[in-house]
């Protein structure tokens, strides 16, 4: 481990330059990217990809909110409009979500903990490479005869299977290679936590963003196998001639629910346990207050994910489960509701009598708390089974998750880049620019997923083309919510370049408040980092827990 | 301030919108008695959700507000408490308990399907909703009736679209008011999912199982809903409408079908020894077709390949035997959109569409189907 780690490390730390010049042991150009295995340009490539993704899934709902701008069908066949919102759900989850914390994961565990580089380099370039290709295969069967994959990002089975439009093969393979690349990407955090810690750096003495991710990767490595297992039999049941989900043939299309939740609950906290990490530590730092409640942060996390694994059917209300399970689940879920709130009492509290400034990161911390936390509570009111019966696959129900998703993980990826932008390329970010991101984003996504309660509540269903004329005016701000959302994204793009080219120079550490090895570090931070490991007194001064 | 100059703006202009009295913000009340205790309980959630929601957020603003560095505010340095910690964990608890107790009773009741008057299976199958009446030989199938032409707008635009616009049927489910309804509901192909809001039933149509659900509405009405499970291209396009009738009116109603039943059934007899013309074939063939056949092989014929086959050109419709297109009409094709139409249509809209495809398009086989023919296709399964 140690030969693969150092093996283009030797001279590491005579260089102590921004990345992005050339070094003698650095080979230059596309192979720089193809060959490395240094855990900045891989944190560096994950994060490019997911915002590249990002553009992509929001393109395509771009054209989602055009057709539904107003009743009628103006622009797209229902069909094609089926294939948008599931390649749209599909490259958010996987594509820009997911690898966008990875990304995160590469570029600052290792220097939070004091280590050199990922536990295992070699794999982690795979991890990286090969997703580009699942990408190819997923939106390149926009071109192909069968069109994508239309079946929603669910893909239940008999649609997906019996009566698919032939794009399942492509999906069941792009899925597969994105599943490999998490399995591959949580091992590496899993080995590297547990064993490139800085001696002298306890597990209770990692800063929240580890455990987090730590846990994140354990989620993980338990459901990822679970989703390639449904996705084959998926692709037996279409193309080899097994029943696993066909009643026909002794099957139950329901069973296909229940493998996809146990995956998809699970997959739902893989997007968000990493959220809290990071507002955990920007939080603190813009309140020049430690974080409270470190230990039961620790202890809210891990409820949260094992809590996890036993709440999966509250999506499946409605396909006809026994009365004890329906209460078994509906228990089970609004439980998951106490370590959420735990957590977000917390972070008030870590507010509260604090000296709060108001830099970006900061900005969207904030959102990040109280419209998570709107989700939140949209959560618990889906969790009552019997209301769940009207708010299940409606508006209700994409409400409730763009707040968790957008509002949530992407504010808490926004709140974590502003945040590290500084430390990745040595610049300060444009600061009027980025006001500009976040209030603009601000109010369009609230203008664009509030009102879809009320469409949900009102009674119109998801994944609709189309729809009955008392939805049009809540439709048409929806809409345009959405057009200022998208536009407002590319202000952030300009910011990020911006910031790469040039600006104010960082500090090593630019937050008065912020603590933790990172900032121990150059800004930029040099290519290789903690070749000689922290020194005992920079870990104690790093330390979220405080004793 | 300029920003909240726009959010006035925008505010105003939303309530200005004159369609904005009929728009509903809150969840039903409903006609039921479940679907009022789904409203209690909905709102209960509502109001607890918004003051734990005004506490946290009250307390997160006050922070913002008065313990902000440029009004000198130095960092308390506490920065944990086990007493807290527990109390922020059990007030939540005895709150979720609280909800959790009528929840339950709720579903309780929502799952007593016990003691039904009137039984009546619903079906799910792309993109309609079959009725059928336990007892009563009575069974129908239910579609959308929106013209094609209010919701193609890619061309034309100007269309007006009707009140009830994409949620109206051709023969809506007809219930008798204050009787206990048990649905057995199922699928035909894909998973549907049946949803009336105002009698908050949901309930998952899925292929080869029955769930069971049941409704006593309270009040005589018409009510719509729509399917909610993604069931593939137009699963936008099968409302749900129920007619709630007094116990005479549903009487009358049992009649009048059982009349149509007989009298179809006479039809059927008297078509089989009918010869009809090629004009009268072709245009029910038309009639029927666009009723039936376009949503899947479109009015141009060209279908939507590779998912559904084109039957302009097509062997089956062209050089292919009579008996062959017949067969895959009326027996439809297991495991795919195409459905048997042998239990959906009668012989002479069979023959009619069988005629109208071998002629339409340019494929001008010049074959006639009769009835006779279906019969005899019928007769061999
Ligand atoms: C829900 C979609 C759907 C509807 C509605 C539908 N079909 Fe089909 N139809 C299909 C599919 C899918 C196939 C291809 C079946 C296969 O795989 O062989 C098909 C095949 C056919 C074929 C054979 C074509 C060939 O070239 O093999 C004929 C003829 C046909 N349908 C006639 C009809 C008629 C008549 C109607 C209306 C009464 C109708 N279809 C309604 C989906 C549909
Ligand atoms: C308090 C915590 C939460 C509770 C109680 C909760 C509860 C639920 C319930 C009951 C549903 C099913 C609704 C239905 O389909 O009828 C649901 C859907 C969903 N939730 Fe949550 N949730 C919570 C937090 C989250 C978080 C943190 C995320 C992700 C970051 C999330 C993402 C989703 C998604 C993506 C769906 C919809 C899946 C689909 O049908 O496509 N939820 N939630
Ligand atoms: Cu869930
Ligand atoms: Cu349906």
């Amino acid at each position: 481990m140690t030969t693969d780690t150092l093996d283009n490390a030797s001279t590491a730390d005579s260089h102590h330059d921004s990345f992005g010049d050339n070094h003698d042991h650095k080979m230059t150009g596309i192979k720089r990217w193809l060959y490395t295995t240094n855990h900045k340009d891989i944190g560096t490539l994950y994060l490019w990809f997911a915002f590249i993704m990002f553009l992509t899934g929001g393109a395509l709902a771009m054209v989602i909110r055009a057709e539904l701008f107003q009743p009628g069908l103006q622009l797209v066949e229902p069909d094609f409009f089926n294939q948008l919102t599931t390649v749209h759900g599909l490259v958010m989850v996987f594509g820009a979500i997911m690898p966008a914390f990875t990304g995160f994961a590469n570029w600052m565990l290792p220097m939070m903990l004091g280590a050199p580089d990922m536990a295992l380099p070699r794999m982690n370039n795979w991890s990286f490479w090969i997703l580009p290709f699942a990408f190819a295969i997923l939106l390149g069967s926009f071109f192909m005869e069968s069109g994508a994959p239309n079946f929603g990002w669910t893909f239940y089975a008999p649609l997906s299977t019996t009566y698919s439009n032939g794009s399942t093969a492509f999906f069941v393979f792009a899925v597969h290679i994105m599943g490999i690349s998490s399995i591959m990407g949580a091992i590496n955090i899993v080995v590297t936590i547990m064993n490139m810690r800085a001696p002298g750096m306890t597990y209770m003495k990692m800063p929240l963003f580890v455990w987090t991710f730590f846990i994140t990767a354990y989620l993980l490595i338990a459901v990822m196998p679970v989703l390639a297992g449904v996705v084959t039999m998926l692709l037996t049941d279409t193309y080899f001639g097994t029943s696993f989900f066909d009643a026909a043939g002794g099957g139950d299309p329901v069973m296909f629910q229940h493998i996809f939740w146990f995956f998809g609950h699970p997959e739902v906290y893989i997007m968000i346990l990493p959220a809290f990490g990071i507002v955990s530590t920007t939080i603190p730092a813009f309140s020049r207050k430690r974080l409270f409640g470190y230990s039961s942060m620790v202890y809210a996390t891990s409820s949260i994910a094992l809590l996890s694994f036993i709440v999966w059917a509250h999506h499946m209300f409605t396909t006809g489960m026994p009365l004890f399970g329906e209460l078994f689940f509906m228990y089970c879920t609004m439980l998951i509701a106490v370590p959420t709130g735990v957590k977000v009492f917390n972070w008030v509290a870590t507010m509260w009598r604090g000296s709060l400034t108001f830099e970006t990161p900061m900005l969207f911390s904030i959102a990040f708390v109280i419209l998570f936390t709107i989700g939140g509570f949209s959560g618990l009111m889906l969790a009552m089974t019997p209301v769940d019966f009207q708010y299940h696959d409606t508006y209700f129900v994409v409400a409730h998750f763009h707040y968790v998703l957008v509002t949530g993980s992407l504010f808490s990826i926004y709140a974590g880049a502003y945040f590290w932008l500084p430390k990745w390329t040595g610049h300060m970010y444009n600061d009027t620019l980025s006001k500009w991101h976040f209030w603009c984003s601000l109010i369009s996504v609230n203008l664009l997923f509030f009102p879809m309660h009320f469409l949900g509540l009102a009674g119109m269903p998801r994944r609709i083309p189309d729809y009955a004329l008392q939805f049009a005016d809540f439709n048409k701000w929806v809409s345009i919510g959405g057009f200022a959302f998208g536009l407002s994204q590319l202000i952030f793009l300009a910011v990020v370049i911006k910031c790469i080219r040039g600006g104010e120079k960082a500090p090593a550490k630019p937050w008065d408040g912020a603590i933790g090895l990172e900032w121990t570090v150059a800004s930029p931070a040099p290519y290789h980092t903690f070749s000689t490991p922290p020194s005992q007194q920079d870990i104690d001064n790093a330390d979220q827990h405080g004793h | 301030m300029g920003k909240h100059k726009l959010t006035w703006l925008v505010l105003v202009s939303l309530f200005a919108n004159s369609a904005w009295a009929e728009t509903q913000l809150n969840l039903t009340k409903g006609v039921t008695a479940v679907s009022r205790d789904v409203y209690d309980l909905h709102m209960l959630v509502l109001y607890i959700c918004t003051t734990i929601g005004v506490l946290v957020f009250g307390a997160m603003f006050w922070s913002i507000a008065f313990h902000r560095k440029s009004k000198g505010a130095k960092p308390a340095d506490f920065h944990e408490s086990t007493k807290v910690e527990v109390l922020w964990t059990a007030i939540p608890i005895v709150i979720l308990i609280a909800m959790a107790v009528p929840a339950t009773q709720t579903l309780i009741a929502m799952e007593d399907n016990e003691n039904s008057d009137v039984t009546i299976q619903i079906t799910g199958s792309q993109w309609k909703w079959h009725y059928k009446y336990f007892d009563q030989d009575i069974e129908y199938y239910s579609v959308l009736s929106t013209p094609r032409k209010q919701y193609q707008n890619q061309q034309e635009t100007n269309v007006v679209k009707g009140k009830n616009y994409l949620l109206e049927v051709d023969k809506p489910l007809v219930i008798p008011v204050n009787k206990k309804v048990r649905f057995l509901i199922t699928s035909d192909d894909v998973i549907h999912s049946w949803w009336v809001p105002a009698f908050a039933v949901k309930q998952d149509a899925n292929p080869g199982f029955i769930n069971e659900a049941w409704t006593r509405v309270e009040e005589p009405g018409v009510y719509r809903g729509q399917c909610a499970e993604l069931c593939g291209k137009d699963h936008g396009f099968m409302p749900i409408v129920v007619e709630v009738k007094s116990a005479e009116d549903y009487d009358t109603w049992l009649n009048e079908q059982q009349q149509r039943i007989a009298a179809a059934a006479s039809a059927e007899q008297a078509s089989l020894s009918a010869s009809m013309s090629k004009e009268e074939l072709m245009q029910l063939g038309e009639t029927t077709y666009t009723a039936h056949c376009s949503a899947c092989h479109q009015p141009t014929g060209l279908g939507l390949p590779p998912a559904f086959p084109a039957l302009k050109g097509s062997p089956v419709a062209t050089t292919g035997s009579i008996k062959d297109h017949l067969d895959i009409v009326f027996n439809g094709k297991a495991g795919t959109g195409m459905q048997a139409y042998g239990k959906q249509l009668s012989l002479k809209e069979i023959a009619a569409v069988v005629t109208y495809e071998r002629n339409a398009w340019g494929n001008d086989t010049g074959d006639l189907v009769q009835s006779a023919d279906v019969k005899a296709v019928s007769g061999e399964e």
